[in-house]
């Protein structure tokens, strides 16, 4: 009988299949780490950020996402910037959108990729130092980023 | 050689709100993604989208990774003043591209 049982080459091959399929990537924490880079100590309200993105995506690559926040957009108060957040790809960071009433409408629509179904936090700041956050939680079937399509 | 798509109205009335779309070509390659002889294929993305009319500001967005290959963005303007709206994307590896449209405003 040979050294190598079924066990020992299964749990061994095992390993060698979840090592590259788990790359450096953000957790929970990290994006709530991030948030708090952001936030400081402020408080965070609900409310008036919209972030609309769909609940089940087959492609994680090009995941179609709307953030827009209830303004009136006039030089006095208006949405200074708009950061969205992740969980789960390898950085927390999605994009820091900066806006002024010049914009009329506070709105921002792009596409994004999703590394794994995770929850996406969208935060808006307005001129008068509030925030207000908005979040979504989305199952992805078909990651990004785990392989090379060209 | 960069090819971009913007849409945006030839026209509108003063005051009027209107939504500004710009697409660009670019891999947006993330950094972390092993190519086909295994090593890491090197960060390419675009960092920085500028939007301005007639020269100034009005819209800029900082990119992550997480945007995907082929960035699109779309964001609203008021319609202010005739005049040309650029936009200007800037990013790894010296990346710059430059788009600028007319707009009639009455």
């Amino acid at each position: 009988m040979s050294g190598t049982t079924r066990r020992t080459f299964l749990a061994g091959s095992a390993l060698f299949t979840i090592v590259p399929l788990a790359p450096a990537s953000a957790t929970p924490e990290a994006m709530a780490q991030a948030i708090r880079d952001l936030v400081g100590g402020r408080p965070v309200r609900e409310g008036r950020v919209t972030l609309d993105l769909p609940p089940l995506v087959e492609n994680g690559n090009a995941v179609p996402l709307t953030v827009s926040v209830d303004s009136p957009m006039t030089e006095a108060d208006h949405v200074r910037a708009i950061h969205v957040f992740n969980e789960k790809n390898p950085q927390p960071r999605v994009f820091d959108a900066t806006l002024g009433p010049r914009n009329g409408r506070a709105a921002v629509a792009t596409r994004i990729k999703l590394g794994d179904s995770q929850r996406i936090v969208a935060i808006a700041e307005t001129s008068r130092g509030e925030l207000y956050g908005a979040s979504a939680d989305v199952i992805v079937t078909l990651a990004a980023c785990l392989e090379d399509l060209t | 050689m960069t090819n971009v798509l913007i849409n945006a109205p030839k026209a509108a009335r003063k005051g009027e709100v209107i939504e500004l779309k710009a697409l660009i070509l670019h891999p947006m390659e993330t950094g972390f993604r092993p190519g086909t002889n295994g090593t890491i294929i090197p960060r390419n993305i675009i960092e920085r989208f500028v939007a301005t009319w007639n020269g100034v500001e009005i819209f800029s967005m900082a990119f992550s990774p997480a945007i995907s290959a082929n960035p699109f963005v779309s964001f609203f303007a008021v319609a202010s003043e005739s005049g040309r709206i650029t936009f200007r994307w800037t990013g790894d590896e010296g990346f710059s591209a430059e788009e600028s449209v007319a707009i009639e405003v009455a």
